[in-house]
C-alpha cells in the first residue's frame, strides 16, 4: 500500500473532526435555558452558577466559546461530570475498554454467523436451506436488541444458569464468559444485517468468470472457495463492517443498559437521566470520532485487500 | 410528451399485468391487523389498556386475559392492540419527515449539482460519522425525552439516507434522453424535474420508506424500552417489555406479547418493502 | 479419419438449463471429433448454444444445468465423472480461455499467482521453480519484461497484455487441448491478430489442439482448420475451412458469409440474415432457420434435418444444400 494514499485518508479525517467538535459543541447549545444551570443541575445557587458560566466562558461570544471549547478538546480536556464530579476523559478511559471489546467480541461472532451461513446460502442459491437462512435472519433483522438481550438473559443467564446475567468479568477469559451474551445479542443482530448483502455478493462472486476460471484450471474446490470466491467476499465484508459500525455502538448501548455491562453505553444512559450534559456530549464525540476512525481504518484495509483500490 | 412519462427508461412506472410477488401478498396480509388495531383499538381490545385491576394481577395466558395480565392486572392483550396505534404513528412520524424532506433535497442538489450537492454531500457525510441510536438518543437527552422530541431527532438524522437514494438517481436520470428531450422541448427546470425526473426517481427511496419503517418502530421500541421515548403508562410494546422485564422468569407473557408484536410488524414491513423492490425493479 | 485417432469426441451432447420460463434446451444432439493438432472452429450467432457447448466439455456446468451425451477424452467419458476425478483432466490435459480476461483473471490475485496455483495443482512444481517456469510462460507468450510483471495485479495491465497473460495461466499445465471462448471479441483489431498468431503458434510449439468458440468469420478463416456452424443448439454444418468460404452447404452459413464485409476487390452488397433465432424453450418444428431462411420450403417443415455426411469431410442439415449459390452470386 502506498503511504500516499495513507497519508491523504489521514489528512482527509481532520475536517470531519472538527466538524464534529462543532455539532457537539452546538448539540448542549440547543438546550433549553443556559447551558451552565443545565450542566451544574437544578439545585445550583446563582452564585455557582455566574462563576461556572465565567469559567467556561458561557458569559463571551458563540465563537469565542466554541475556541475556548476546542482548545479545551485539543488539551484532552472533555469537561467534568456534573453527577460524578470526575472528569469525562477519566470516565471515557475506564469504561471505553468494555465497550470496545463488546464490539470487537460481537463483531467477530457475528462475521463467524455470518460468512459460512451466506457462502452455504449462496452456493444452495434458491433451495430450502437458503430459504430458510433468509427467513431466520430476515426475522433476526426484525427483532429488537433489547428483545434478545432479554430473552437470552431470561433464558441462558437466569433459568439455565449457563452464563452470568451481567458484569464484566476478570482477566480475558471472564471477559469472554461474562460478555458472551450480550456479544451473542449483538452479533447476531450485525449477522442479520450483513447477511444479505454479504449472500448476494458472493453469490456475484460465485458466478464470476474468474470462479469458473478458476474450476477450469482443476484446482480444488476447497481452494476456488478460500482464494478465490472468499478472498474476494472478505472485501465486501470487510467494507460491510465498516459500514455497520454505527448500527454495533448502537446495539452496544442497548446491550450495555439490558446486562448492566460497565462500558460507555450504559454510562450515557445514566448521563440522560443524570442531566449529566458534559458527560453526553464528551461520550457524543467519542463515539463520533470512533467511527471516523473505523470508517478510516476499513478503507485501509480494504485497499490492502483489493489491488485496484489505490489506483483508482 | 407532456402527459405521459416515456416507458423506455430503466425505471418504468406501470407494471400491469404482473402477478403480485407472495412476499408482498404476505407483508399486505399481516398489515391488515396492525392496521385495524391502529384504527381501532377501542372496538378491538376487551379491555381498557390503562385501568389497574388488583383483582387479576400477573395471571397467565387464559380465555378471559389471552395474552395474560401484567403486575397492575392490566390485560396485556388490549394493551398490545392499543400500543398498535403508538407504534404504527412511530412508524409513520419517524420516517414521513426524513421521506419528504430528503427526497425532495436529493432531488433539488442532484438537479443543480454543483455548490449545493458538495455542501450537502459534506453535511450528510457528516451526520453517518454519528452512530445513529447514539445521535438520536443524545439529541432527545437535550430536548428532553418523549415522542415528539424523538421524532425530531429522528428527522434531524434520516433524511441522510433518501437525499443519498434520490440524489443518484435523480443525477442519473437526468442524462436520459426524455429528461433531454423535455429540455430541448423548453420546459422549466422545474416542470422537468418534478413532472418528468422525479416520479422515476423516486422508486428506491419508496422502497426504502417500507425498510425504514420497520427501523423505526424498532428504534422507538428501543427508545421506549430505554425510558427515553413514549413515556409510561402509554402503551407502548417498547416500553412494555421493559414494563414486564423484572417478570421474565414468573411472567414471561408481560413482555413477551409485545415482543412478538414487534418483530412482527418488523417482518411485515420488510416483506413489503422486499414484495416493492422486486415489483418495481426494472425487468432484464 | 477414423474417429480412434481423435483427441475429443463428442457424441450427442445435450445440455438442459431450467429457467422460471420453461426448461432451454440450449445444445441438442452435437456431434463432432478433434484431431490432434487442429484448430477446430465453432461458429454461431450469440445463443447458438456455442459457448455452452464449450463450457459443457469441462463439466463447467453446475446444478440444475443438465448435461448428457458423451464426452470422450483419453477413453474416458468425461460427461457425469466425478468432480474429483474430473480435476485431473481440467487444466492438466484440457485449458480453458474466456472471452473477457478482466472478469476471468481473479482481480486480487498477481498473475504469478494465478499462474502457480495452475504448476502446484497439475505439475507438483513450487518455489523458485516455479517461479522461473511462471517467468518462461509469460515469455512464451509475449508479454515483455515477464520476470518484473508476475507480481503485477490483472487491472495493471493493457487489454492485449490481459489476454496473453491469461493464455499463459491456461497453458501451464501445457495441456493438449485447449478451449478458447471468444478470445479476440473483446480486443481491438490489431490487438485481436497478435493473439490469433500467437494461439497459432502455441498450437505449432506445444502441439495441441484448439476448439475456437467465435462468431466471427474472419477469425475463423485467419485460424482455424475446419469448421463447424451451429445454429439454435446444433451442428448444422462442418467443413474444411476453405471448402466451407468457397461453397457454404447450409442456407444458414450461407447468409452468416453474406453479412460479412468483403476485404477483396469484389464489392457486394451486404446481406445481414433478418430475423433472430428460436426461443428454444420453444422447440422449433422442422429445421429451426426455416423462419429467416430464404431458401426454405414444405420440405423443410417434417422432422428437425439431421447433419448428414456429404462428399469427403463435408456434413450439413440442410435439406436444400444442393441448390444454394454461391456467396458470390446474386440472389434475385
Amino acid at each position: 500500500m502506498r503511504a500516499t494514499y495513507v497519508l491523504k485518508r489521514l489528512l482527509q479525517i481532520i475536517p470531519t473532526f472538527i466538524a464534529v467538535m462543532v455539532i457537539v459543541f452546538l448539540l448542549v447549545r440547543l438546550l433549553p435555558g443556559d447551558p451552565a444551570s443545565a450542566i451544574l443541575g437544578d439545585r445550583a445557587t446563582p452564585e455557582i452558577i455566574e462563576r461556572t458560566k465565567r469559567e467556561l466562558g458561557l458569559d463571551r461570544p458563540i465563537p469565542v466559546q466554541f475556541l475556548l471549547f476546542a482548545e479545551r478538546l485539543l488539551h484532552g480536556d472533555l469537561g467534568e461530570s456534573s453527577s460524578l464530579k470526575v472528569p469525562v476523559l477519566r470516565l471515557v478511559a475506564e469504561r471505553l475498554p468494555v465497550t470496545l471489546f463488546l464490539t470487537v467480541y460481537a463483531a467477530v461472532l457475528g462475521v463467524i454467523l455470518a460468512v459460512p451461513l451466506a457462502v452455504l446460502a449462496a452456493v444452495r442459491r434458491n433451495t430450502w436451506v437458503d430459504s430458510l437462512i433468509r427467513g431466520i435472519f430476515q426475522v433476526g433483522l426484525s427483532l429488537p436488541v433489547f428483545y434478545v438481550a432479554l430473552q437470552f438473559l431470561t433464558l441462558l443467564g437466569a433459568k439455565l444458569a449457563w452464563f452470568p446475567i451481567g458484569g464484566y468479568g476478570e482477566g480475558l477469559g471472564g471477559h469472554l464468559y461474562h460478555l458472551f451474551l450480550p456479544a451473542l445479542t449483538l452479533g447476531f443482530n450485525l449477522a442479520a444485517i450483513l447477511l444479505r448483502t454479504l449472500r448476494s455478493a458472493i453469490l456475484e462472486v460465485l458466478t464470476a468468470e474468474y470462479v469458473e476460471f478458476a474450476r477450469s484450471k482443476g484446482l480444488k474446490s476447497a481452494v476456488v472457495m478460500s482464494r478465490h470466491v472468499l478472498r474476494n467476499a472478505m472485501i465486501s465484508t470487510v467494507t460491510l463492517l465498516g459500514l455497520n459500525v454505527g448500527a454495533l455502538i448502537g446495539g452496544a448501548v442497548i446491550t450495555e443498559s439490558v446486562f448492566a455491562i460497565p462500558g460507555v453505553g450504559r454510562l450515557m444512559i445514566d448521563a440522560i437521566f443524570g442531566r449529566d450534559y458534559p458527560v453526553i456530549q464528551g461520550l457524543t464525540l467519542v463515539f463520533a470520532v470512533l467511527v471516523s476512525l473505523v470508517f478510516l481504518v476499513t478503507d485501509l484495509v480494504h485497499a490492502r485487500l483489493d489491488p485496484r483500490v489505490e489506483h483508482a | 410528451m407532456t402527459t405521459t412519462a416515456p416507458t423506455t427508461t430503466g425505471v418504468p412506472r406501470a407494471r400491469s399485468r404482473r402477478r403480485v410477488k407472495p412476499t408482498l401478498a404476505l407483508g399486505l396480509v399481516l398489515l391488515v391487523p396492525f392496521v385495524l388495531a391502529a384504527l381501532a383499538p377501542r372496538l378491538l381490545a376487551p379491555y381498557s389498556p390503562t385501568d389497574f385491576d388488583y383483582s387479576a394481577i400477573l395471571q397467565a395466558p387464559s380465555a378471559k386475559h389471552p395474552f395474560g395480565t401484567d403486575n397492575f392486572g392490566r390485560d396485556v392483550l388490549s394493551r398490545v392492540i392499543h400500543g398498535t396505534r403508538v407504534d404504527m404513528q412511530i412508524a409513520v412520524f419517524t420516517t414521513l419527515f426524513p421521506f419528504v424532506f430528503g427526497s425532495l433535497l436529493g432531488a433539488l442538489t442532484g438537479f443543480v449539482g454543483r455548490w449545493a450537492d458538495a455542501v450537502v454531500g459534506r453535511v450528510a457525510d457528516l451526520v453517518v460519522v454519528f452512530p445513529f441510536l447514539v445521535l438520536v438518543i443524545a439529541i432527545v437527552a437535550v430536548l428532553g425525552p418523549g415522542l415528539t422530541n424523538m421524532y425530531i431527532a429522528v428527522s434531524a438524522v434520516g433524511w441522510v439516507a433518501y437525499w443519498r437514494l434520490v440524489r443518484g438517481e435523480v443525477v442519473a436520470h437526468k442524462q436520459t434522453e426524455y429528461a433531454q428531450a423535455a429540455r430541448v422541448l423548453g420546459f422549466s427546470p422545474t416542470r422537468v424535474l418534478l413532472r418528468h425526473i422525479l416520479p422515476n426517481a423516486i422508486t428506491p427511496a419508496i422502497v426504502y420508506l417500507m425498510t425504514d419503517m420497520s427501523l423505526g418502530i424498532l428504534l422507538g421500541a428501543s427508545l421506549g424500552y430505554l425510558g427515553l421515548g413514549a413515556q409510561p403508562p402509554t402503551p407502548e410494546w417498547g416500553v412494555m417489555v421493559a414494563d414486564g422485564k423484572n417478570f421474565m422468569v414468573t411472567a414471561w407473557w408481560i413482555s413477551g406479547f409485545p415482543g412478538l408484536a414487534l418483530t412482527l410488524a418488523g417482518v411485515t414491513f420488510s416483506l413489503i418493502g422486499d414484495g416493492l423492490a422486486d415489483a418495481l425493479r426494472p425487468r432484464s | 479419419m477414423s474417429a480412434a485417432e481423435s483427441v475429443l469426441r463428442v457424441r450427442d451432447l445435450d445440455v438442459r438449463i431450467p429457467t422460471p420460463r420453461g426448461e432451454l434446451h440450449a445444445v441438442r444432439g452435437v456431434n463432432f471429433d478433434l484431431r490432434p493438432g487442429e484448430v477446430l472452429g465453432l461458429v454461431g450467432e450469440s445463443g447458438s448454444g456455442k459457448s455452452v457447448t464449450l463450457r459443457a466439455l469441462l463439466g463447467l456446468h453446475r446444478k440444475p444445468v443438465r448435461v448428457t451425451g458423451e464426452v470422450t477424452y483419453g477413453g474416458h467419458n468425461l460427461v457425469g465423472m466425478p468432480e474429483r476425478k474430473l480435476r485431473d483432466v481440467r487444466g492438466a490435459q484440457i485449458s480453458m480461455i474466456f472471452q473477457e480476461p478482466m472478469t476471468a483473471l481473479n482481480p486480487v490475485l498477481t498473475i504469478g499467482e494465478q499462474i502457480r496455483e495452475n504448476l502446484r495443482e497439475h505439475r507438483g512444481v513450487t518455489g523458485r521453480a516455479a517461479l522461473a517456469r511462471a517467468t518462461e510462460l509469460l515469455d512464451l507468450v509475449g508479454i515483455p519484461s515477464a520476470a518484473t510483471r508476475l507480481a503485477d495485479y490483472p487491472h495493471q495491465f493493457s487489454g492485449g497484455m490481459r489476454q496473453r497473460a491469461m493464455i499463459a495461466i491456461a497453458l501451464a499445465s501445457e495441456p493438449r487441448v485447449l478451449l478458447a471462448d471468444e478470445p479476440t471479441t473483446a480486443l481491438d483489431v490489431t490487438i485481436q491478430d497478435q493473439i490469433l498468431r500467437l494461439l497459432l503458434r502455441l498450437r505449432e510449439q506445444l502441439g495441441m489442439s484448439v476448439v475456437l468458440v467465435t462468431h466471427d468469420l474472419g477469425v475463423v478463416a485467419q485460424t482455424c482448420d475446419r469448421v463447424a456452424v451451429m445454429y439454435a443448439g446444433r451442428l448444422v454444418e462442418t467443413a474444411g475451412v476453405t471448402d466451407l468460404f468457397r461453397q457454404p452447404r447450409h442456407a444458414y452459413t450461407l447468409g452468416l458469409l453474406r453479412s460479412l464485409p468483403d476485404a477483396g476487390a469484389h464489392r457486394r452488397p451486404l446481406r445481414p440474415i433478418t430475423g433472430s433465432p428460436p426461443d428454444l424453450r420453444d422447440a422449433p418444428r422442422g429445421c429451426a432457420f426455416f423462419p429467416r431462411c430464404a431458401f426454405g420450403t414444405d420440405a423443410c417443415l417434417g422432422a428437425e434435418p439431421p447433419l448428414v455426411p456429404l462428399s469427403g469431410e463435408r456434413a450439413t442439415a440442410c435439406v436444400h444444400h444442393a441448390q444454394l449459390p454461391a456467396v458470390g452470386e446474386v440472389l434475385v
